[in-house]
């Protein structure tokens, strides 16, 4: 019953310089090759790092913000400010880590904006908040279970998370993260962290169980 | 052993170490605690489900082209960025000054000749112009508020932006178009306060730094902007492919 989470695969992306494993290490081995070539002023190197992680950095980047073209701006944005950065990387570190934490905060810093744009004036964001109800009307768990509308169902109610339980959440289930690395990513304790993923969850619970449940 | 609370059995779905120690022997051995996490693991595993869409094909190729002219220089005999933006300006003014002041002889180079080639250039040179400003209040606005912060290099990135901005505005002005006039006006304003600040900013002048851009929305305004300026650059393009195709 108890089994490996998708989490830990989604992990081994993220960390794959902590598994040792053989191609991964390669790879690392070359990105740190290309950041050297990089920080010397040559372009192509960098577009070699882009070309290696843009894909990725995509799919954290539209997670995260739920939006095929602000993801698309965030890889763009996020590989931008990491030339100008790239002197304070740490060569021992992995480039793609590093790359997750730049767009992580870029997407954070996108989602802020659209937040502080579209904001009405609803309820403050409170330790028990609650999930706006289900509609009543919602399809039966036999037909909906064999439908995309699961789907629709999973980005609705990840569309109502706040932004840091979004972005707590899919940095822990999607990217791998520890609550320790969340919470430096999001530059917040790692008590706030883990009640961030915790709330988010609880949200997800609320608005997913009926439609997971097991068929009867 | 107490049941495992929500806390827990989410903590254990992730493996994460600061949870309870000895979960999975109690799961081995409580139903009750079973039901609930095997209710919370079906919720979890069904969130792997959320669609994600398959970038393009030419997704990393895309991504490059749009990122590789705003590369800043890394090597110092390249030209800095403030020479080739006034090579840029005295190319644009040049263009508009054909454009728009009468000349004792007809003007015969191509771009004159295209009433609208001004204008294209101008947007495009705003658009460089408005990702550069993006990239330095990025830094600001995404820094950790809690520590103090090295403006430095924002700092000269800010003079050369200003110094850059005051042709841009004053041809906008000139052809009417106050949406980018009005928003170079903020930039410059944002960008002289980013010069006079002190090159190391404490956690209180970030502050107020930050409440600033976000009181105006200034980042937010550039990027719709910035978008709507790459939108017509490419239907420009487009127009212009079809002319020469037709």
């Amino acid at each position: 019953m108890i089994r490996p989470t998708a989490a830990d695969s989604h992990r081994f992306l993220l960390t794959a310089g902590e598994t040792g494993s053989l191609t991964n290490s390669r790879m690392e081995q070359n990105d740190r090759a290309f950041v050297t070539k990089a920080r010397s002023g040559d372009t192509d190197a960098f577009r070699a790092l882009v070309e290696r992680h843009s894909r990725a950095l995509f799919r954290l980047a539209f997670r995260m913000t739920g939006n095929a073209q602000d993801a698309e701006d965030v890889v763009q944005d996020s590989f931008l400010r990491a030339y100008r950065q790239l002197d304070r990387f740490d060569e021992r570190a992995s480039f793609g880590t590093w790359m997750y934490r730049i767009a992580a905060n870029c997407s954070l810093d996108l989602m802020r904006v659209r937040k502080r744009r579209n904001q009405t004036p609803v309820e403050a964001e409170a330790p028990n908040d609650r999930a706006p109800e289900l509609p009543s009307l919602a399809p039966s768990p036999e037909r909906i279970a064999l439908s995309g509308e699961v789907r629709e169902r999973i980005a609705s109610a990840m569309n109502e998370l706040s932004e840091t339980e979004r972005a707590a959440f899919v940095l822990r289930h999607f990217e791998g993260l520890r609550m320790e690395e969340i919470s430096r990513v999001l530059e917040c304790e790692p008590g706030a962290a883990k009640h961030s993923v915790f709330r988010a969850v609880q949200k997800l619970r609320r608005a997913l169980e009926p439609i997971v449940s097991p068929l009867r | 052993m107490n049941h495992l609370n929500e806390e827990q059995l989410i903590l254990y779905y992730y493996r994460e170490e600061s949870g309870a120690p000895n979960a999975a022997e109690h799961l081995e051995s409580c139903e009750m605690c079973r039901q609930a996490y095997a209710s919370l693991e079906r919720v979890l595993d069904a969130a792997d489900g959320l669609p994600v869409p398959e970038p393009a094909d030419d997704f990393d190729a895309r991504i490059w082209e749009r990122i590789a002219p705003r590369l800043p220089v890394r090597r110092a005999f390249v030209a800095p960025v403030w020479s080739w933006a006034a090579a840029a300006g005295v190319l644009l003014a040049a263009l508009l000054a054909g454009q728009f002041y009468p000349k004792p002889q007809p003007v015969r180079t191509v771009a004159v000749a295209d009433p609208q080639a001004g204008e294209r250039l101008l947007r495009m040179a705003v658009g460089d112009y408005l990702d550069r400003s993006q990239m330095v209040l990025a830094e600001v606005a995404n820094a950790n508020p809690r520590q103090p912060l090295d403006i430095s290099f924002e700092q000269e990135r800010a003079v050369d932006l200003v110094a850059e901005s005051r042709l841009y505005r004053q041809t906008a002005l000139r052809t009417g178009d106050a949406a980018v006039a009005g928003l170079l006006d903020d930039l410059d304003r944002v960008m002289l306060e980013i010069t006079h600040s002190p090159a190391r900013l404490t956690p209180a002048e970030l502050e107020r730094l930050r409440d600033r851009l976000d009181s105006e929305g200034i980042l937010f305004k550039i990027r719709v902007l910035g978008a709507n300026v790459r939108a017509e650059q490419a239907a420009a393009t487009r127009a212009s492919n079809a002319a020469r195709k037709s």
